[in-house]
């Protein structure tokens, strides 16, 4: 029987397989951060161990740092002691690191793919839910606990079971106004946030061959707003020539039998999965979160969803508590809620892709008065391409602030925060209740129907923008 | 990692679904350099109102926490682990735990225990008519009993192998040295590298 691509790239990493184990997996690229690593380096110390393979492990900077004044010291003693750790335990352990200030700096899963590290057939781990991003290359990649990041770095393998497989098939062409943020969006509401729980997901069909590695690393990375740990995507051409020339991507013989092998690394025609799901692509329309959670999303025409509709207990209470929280009622237009902040960037919509996206709409228009826009570059090169292109002076002429590459306003554990009852629209990842800060209300959107929102001032796709006209007579 | 056994003790009834880590423990906490001190953290936000249920009197020092479906979802944090268990918790039950969370809970001791929806809902009736009403989770049966209560649960054999006797990953793994030297001098050359060595 043939194998799928996950179960192709599992196979290649089992470092031993025995009855009644789990199987014990070679990890070929660890990525660390500061939040989940200054415990495991802890764990290392008591027992004496060192990091087995430095020549695999790669650190930087992202979820605490802030996005204005990195020149100066850091504001807030305990993220600057955080950021410190990193640093200290990076020198004593040997490990590389990329800190605040440095051009290779910027959200973990923004760095690791454009450094080329990231390619296909590899497992890729971090101590962040968001490593599935890394799964647009065909690689295995998926997030774990600190006590995993400390066996990875004393061991450079995992004991873990072998999940199951499903197959998310999207068919036909998307609507030209439709993103692999709205794409995404609507999987999960349509599986829920545990639909992909015990799974590793593969997205394929005829529309996911035709988007951009950005648009496939946004898809991915929201694999686990399913509960699927990972999300997987089949090498091919796009893969190929977005990976060539990058700093760490194979060259010369080296290059060929790397292709040799990424070429093999698809499922097998007669490959069976546990699940299937079907999309019909051309349905899709712009997608928004109304609730709490990624799963209480809908198309932006919509109206808030009236609780009593669920059939289900639990996701009634849920519905209820939810529009509680983002003090929404039942039936109100999406299109109607009104916004005071919109955040562009994050490991789902911080690429140079996604930048230009949202400028495109921005240029010869203005943030709608009393909206505060943030835009923050995924990488500090992500950023330099964009002033390269002429992106931040689009964006500040509109009137958004254009900032320095980290996480920022996706959680919120640097000053970017919303203050309480802020409502946002945010291309990051999650709308949990104070995510973005104690209070703050998220509408998970695409970065186009952020630049649309920013200039309305309410949520808006960039079909609403016909009417308002540009300085540039467009 | 501390050995679990089996446990009794009073319950906390958290009749919400989808509680993400970011609930458990928010992300300001997460500065901290440390696997303690997270107790406060915990359930941040929702402790602001005196009705939830973990500041009731009758809840305090209560340490099995039954909870609704898909709990745990979101962020990978261990803190969320770290905090249940500095808080005082030492099993949780949910129909459905997100992977990376009961992962975590395994790796520490935290005993996550999967029920049917039906036996977490009789177990939340009984809990909240008497909040003295005590659970025990006996991993050595793989049962969870209360009054009226006798429910068997799933737990891969290794799992409770290694919870039964505390025992440490990394050094169960570093066993197998031999099979992870062999495996990378297997490894074709064109695998990335972060140094050259």
């Amino acid at each position: 029987m043939g194998r799928t691509l996950a179960e192709k790239v599992w196979d290649d990493h089992v470092v031993r397989r025995a009855e009644g184990e789990p199987d014990l997996l070679f990890i070929d690229l660890h990525l660390l951060h500061e939040v989940t690593s200054p415990q495991a380096f802890d764990g290392l110390r008591q027992n004496g161990r060192q990091v087995r393979r430095l020549d695999l492990t790669i650190a930087t900077e992202d979820h605490n740092t802030p996005t204005l004044d990195i020149d100066k010291p850091i504001a807030d003693p305990v993220s600057r002691a955080q950021l410190e750790t990193l640093r200290k335990n990076c020198a004593e352990f040997g490990v590389r690191l990329h800190p605040l200030g440095d051009v290779e700096q910027g959200v973990v899963h923004v760095v690791g793919p454009q450094l080329g590290l990231t390619q296909p057939g590899t497992t890729v781990v971090c101590g962040d839910s968001h490593t599935s991003t890394h799964g647009a290359f065909g690689a295995l990649a998926f997030g774990i606990g600190t006590s995993q990041v400390e066996h990875v770095l004393a061991t450079q393998t995992l004991p873990l079971a072998r999940p199951k497989t499903m197959a998310i098939t999207v068919d036909g062409e998307l609507p030209e106004d439709v993103t692999a943020k709205d794409l995404i969006l609507a999987i999960i509401a349509k599986i829920g946030t545990g639909g992909g729980q015990g799974y590793i997901l593969e997205y394929r069909g005829s529309a996911i061959e035709k988007l951009s590695m950005e648009a496939r690393m946004t898809i991915c990375n929201m694999s686990i707003e399913a509960g699927a740990r990972a999300g997987m995507i089949a090498p091919d051409e796009t893969t190929f020539a977005y990976l060539k020339g990058r700093a760490h991507a194979p060259e010369g013989e080296d290059w060929d039998a790397a292709v040799a092998y990424w070429k093999t690394l698809k499922s097998d025609e007669d490959a069976v999965f546990d699940a299937e799901v079907v999309i019909d692509g051309p349905s899709l329309a712009p997608f928004v979160t109304w609730g709490t959670n990624p799963g209480q999303g809908a198309p932006l025409s919509a109206n808030v969803p009236d609780p009593a509709s669920y059939e289900d207990a639990s996701e009634r209470l849920a519905a209820e508590k939810a529009l509680e929280y983002m003090g929404l009622t039942a039936g109100q237009p999406l299109r109607d809620i009104k916004v005071d902040t919109v955040f562009v960037g994050s490991c789902t919509n911080g690429r140079i892709e996604d930048l230009r996206n949202a400028a495109s709409l921005l240029e010869g228009r203005k943030v709608a008065d009393g909206v505060r826009m943030l835009v923050v570059p995924g990488s500090v090169r992500v950023a330099l391409q964009a002033v390269e292109e002429g992106l931040d002076k689009v964006f500040k002429e509109a009137g958004a602030e254009w900032r320095h590459a980290g996480c920022s306003m996706c959680l919120g554990m640097n000053p970017d925060q919303l203050a309480p009852g802020e409502r946002s629209a945010s291309t990051s990842n999650r709308n949990f209740e104070g995510r973005q800060g104690k209070g703050g209300r998220t509408h998970l959107v695409s970065p186009q129907v952020a630049a649309a929102t920013a200039v309305l001032g309410h949520l808006a796709s960039p079909a609403d923008l016909s009417d308002v006209a540009t300085t540039a007579g467009v | 990692m501390e050995a679990f056994t089996t446990h009794t003790g009073r319950a906390v009834p958290l009749r919400r679904s989808n509680v993400d880590t970011d609930q458990i423990i928010p992300a300001h906490w997460l500065k901290k350099v440390t696997r303690d001190g997270f107790e406060d953290g915990l359930f941040e936000a929702w402790r602001k109102d005196s009705e939830f249920v973990l500041n009731r009197p009758e809840r305090q020092g209560a340490t099995v926490l039954v909870a609704g479906p898909d709990f745990g979802t979101g962020s990978s944090r261990e803190h969320a682990v770290w905090a249940l268990q500095n808080y005082g918790f030492q099993a949780v039950i949910s129909s459905r735990f997100a992977d990376i969370f009961r992962g975590n809970s395994l790796k520490n001791g935290l005993l996550t225990v999967v029920l049917p929806q039906e036996t977490v809902d009789a177990l939340w009736e009984l809990t909240e008519a008497d909040p003295t009403a005590e659970i025990t989770v006996d991993l050595e049966a793989r049962k969870v009993l209360a009054e009226g209560i006798d429910a068997d649960f799933e737990l891969d054999e290794n799992a409770r192998w290694r919870l039964l006797n505390g025992l440490d990953d990394i050094s169960l793994t570093l066993q197998n040295e031999a099979d992870i030297a062999a495996y990378e001098a297997a490894r074709p050359a064109f695998k990335p590298r972060t140094i050259t060595a």
